[in-house]
């Protein structure tokens, strides 16, 4: 389907005209997606990884992106835009530099979750993916994203933070906007631009797997109460009572 | 006698740097992997079949008989897929298992490709975690820098790669079929069954997909031996799984033990309630698509058919605890919003079911529900269950018919009276104390 104007029109949002990848641009993109295609044994299984690729440089899955994937894997832009439109983490229009994401599955949200969401939403002025005018930050509910035992849980660019509460997610918005250092509670020392994180998604390392904690300390709740009943049976010469059963 | 926690995954979590191969070479790291290199794969899988243990990652199918089901080498490709998208509500066992301890998922997967014949063997890790994904990205160069992937591994002749996935937002793509989808480029919508994956998976061939967990449990398997195994846990669900508790438990977090284990036990160990003025209400067995118990069922033991009997399912053992603070109206309709919003619309049962039950559990939420909508709310469900493509339009209805078996009248009070009015929001959080003092 063509717009108006005769470019390509994939959605109901209607996307920014984008120009042309420059030269090096393109030129670095077909590098890197020539690396992405060798780890598949099909190529098209490359798309979203590509995608990541394409929001590493735009910020979101621009037209030119949805073009340059279809070129790549000898797809259609109907193809491209049919997969793309399908995962939210591909973005249909730019995205801010931070993704904040709270957490308002069930769990979360009865956790406070709910209260977070509504405070920093306020906090904002901004509802679901939508992005504040300095294009810091990029407001999304999200859904259960695997640390329940942390609740409620705040991610920022796919970083966790860790039983949060309202006023600590204002601080860190406050942070983010303002540039100041963001250690996330598991995760790198910093939390990487939204175009950096992307480009990890891609599959490309970007050197800090090291940095961060192993397990948060509910990862480590039953191991610790395991360990102290395994201490408690090792000495049992003190209580008369034997040794611990094998 | 009470039951222990049995730390074999998560034993050595707590180390600086668990994550690193160092690490986890001193902890008995890839010595399974020596061990099966020198044993007939066939042995291995029987080993596996011998050690009894089911799938990790919800459905509970035996591990050993999904290997056992590709057919004959043809001389083409097989393939390993780790399922890794772990997204169920309530679910958090896998992702903190890859962050500490991802080489024990790499020696599971060659292992595992070793003993069907795989050469190509992928991760498909959902999107939204990405310091999971440098970890795993990380395990994977120390793993080849080290010998255990690429060519020829220790000298045994067997070759594999690793290929690690990032997905990129969407539940569905836990399916098995759909994440098959998903992985070969395509929108993460699942397949019709059969052919099963065992026979057209991955590119239409041969495919294992596992959980992230049952894969992990392979070395200490191999390490131990299947008796070992299946002495813990029940005759029917052997070994030992990670118990993920949350909500309203006074310390919650991952309890690794093994099967047929209580949640009386279980809460014990985590120090009971949040709030011992509060008791238990509802909670999941295995996630928000099992259907949810009550305090009557603190001493079922978590194991498959136990669970099975007392008319849930075990799923991925994510305990999420909600005491009596808590509007079980409320907690439904967000999990509605959640089916519906994860619905990938292929068939019609779930796409347009899941959008009526939002509508309907959202009036009654908000205490503007009609004489009708109970029957309404299990008539959809009644069209819905056992008529979708895949187990997501079932799951949607679980903690509906549940909640609506063990708590009508909330419902029925959902027709006049807001369920914030009856269970004020604030004194569920988790800064609850923190709100009343301020």
């Amino acid at each position: 389907m063509m717009s108006t104007d005769g470019s390509p029109n994939y959605g109901v949002v209607p996307s920014p005209d984008t120009d042309a990848y420059s030269a090096d641009v393109l030129a670095a993109l077909r590098t890197d997606a020539e690396q992405i295609i060798a780890r598949y044994p099909r190529q098209r299984s490359a798309l979203l990884p590509l995608l990541h690729l394409v929001q590493s440089v735009d910020g979101y899955v621009a037209p030119r992106g949805i073009e340059l994937c279809a070129d790549l894997l000898g797809l259609t832009g109907a193809e491209v835009s049919g997969v793309a439109t399908f995962y939210t983490q591909f973005k249909r229009h730019p995205n801010g530099r931070y993704t904040l994401g709270v957490c308002t599955n069930t769990l979360c949200a009865i956790m406070g979750g709910d209260e977070i969401w509504a405070s920093v939403s306020d906090y904002l002025g901004i509802g679901h993916d939508e992005t504040t005018e300095d294009g810091m930050v990029t407001l999304e509910r999200i859904e259960c994203n695997a640390a329940c035992d942390y609740a409620p849980v705040v991610m920022a660019n796919w970083e966790f933070f860790d039983n949060q509460t309202p006023t600590s997610t204002r601080a860190l918005v406050d942070d983010l906007r303002s540039g100041a250092p963001v250690t996330p509670t598991r995760g790198a020392s910093r939390v990487c631009s939204f175009k950096e994180v992307s480009r990890v998604l891609a599959g490309f390392h970007d050197g800090l797997a090291d940095e961060g904690l192993g397990a948060g300390p509910a990862s480590l709740a039953g191991l610790k109460v395991a360990r102290l009943a395994m201490d408690r049976e090792s000495v049992p010469e003190a209580d008369g009572k034997g040794k611990a059963k094998k | 006698m009470s039951t222990q926690l049995t730390p074999i995954l998560t034993r050595f979590w707590d180390d600086p740097q668990s994550w690193t191969l160092a690490t986890y070479e001193r902890n008995d790291g890839f010595k399974a992997l020596r061990k099966a290199l020198a044993m007939p794969p066939a042995d291995l899988v029987q080993l596996t079949k011998d050690s009894g243990i089911r799938g990790r990652g919800g459905a509970g199918f035996p591990t050993g008989m999904k290997w056992g089901f590709l057919p004959a080498p043809d001389g083409g490709p097989r393939y390993l897929v780790v399922n890794a998208d772990e997204s169920e509500p309530g679910t958090c066992k896998d992702i903190p298992l890859m962050m500490a301890a991802p080489q024990l998922l790499i020696e599971g997967v060659v292992i595992t490709s070793f003993a069907i014949g795989c050469n190509h063997a992928f991760i498909y890790l959902r999107g939204e975690v990405v310091h999971v994904y440098r970890r795993l990205l990380r395990a994977v160069e120390e793993a080849y820098a080290a010998g255990y992937l690429g060519k020829n591994i220790l000298g045994s002749g067997f070759d594999l790669d690793v290929t690690v996935h990032a997905g990129a937002g969407a539940y569905i793509c836990g399916e098995e079929t759909a994440l098959l989808d998903s992985l070969e480029g395509r929108r993460g919508q699942p397949r019709l069954k059969p052919p099963f994956p065992a026979v057209a998976g991955l590119y239409a061939r041969p495919t294992v997909v596992n959980n992230v967990e049952s894969i992990a449990s392979i070395p200490a398997i191999l390490l131990h031996g299947a008796n070992w195994f299946a002495e813990m846990g029940t005759v029917k669900s052997t070994g030992f799984g990670i118990f993920s508790l949350s909500g309203h438990v006074a310390h919650p977090g991952q309890y690794e033990a093994p099967l047929g284990i209580t949640l009386r036990e279980l809460l014990e160990m985590a120090g009971g309630m949040r709030d011992p003025a509060h008791k238990l209400k509802f909670w999941t067995p295995g996630g928000s698509s099992t259907p949810m118990f009550t305090d009557q069922h603190l001493d079922v033991p978590l194991d498959f058919e136990s669970v099975a009997a007392a008319g849930s399912m075990l799923g991925t053992r994510a305990l999420q605890i909600f005491d009596d603070t808590v509007s079980v109206v409320r907690a439904v309709s967000r999990w509605t919003d959640f089916y519906a919003h994860e619905s990938c619309g292929k068939c019609t049962p779930c796409r347009e079911g899941t959008f009526w039950l939002k509508q309907i559990m959202e009036r009654l939420e908000h205490g503007k529900g009609t004489q009708d909508d109970i029957d309404k709310l299990l008539d959809v469900c009644g069209s819905i269950l056992g008529r979708s493509f895949c187990p997501l339009g079932d799951g949607a209805t679980s903690c509906i018919t549940s909640a609506v078996q063990y708590f009508r009248e909330e419902f029925e009070a959902g027709m006049n009276t807001p369920a914030a009015e009856l269970f004020p929001p604030a004194a569920s959080t988790l800064f609850a104390k923190e709100t009343v003092s301020a």
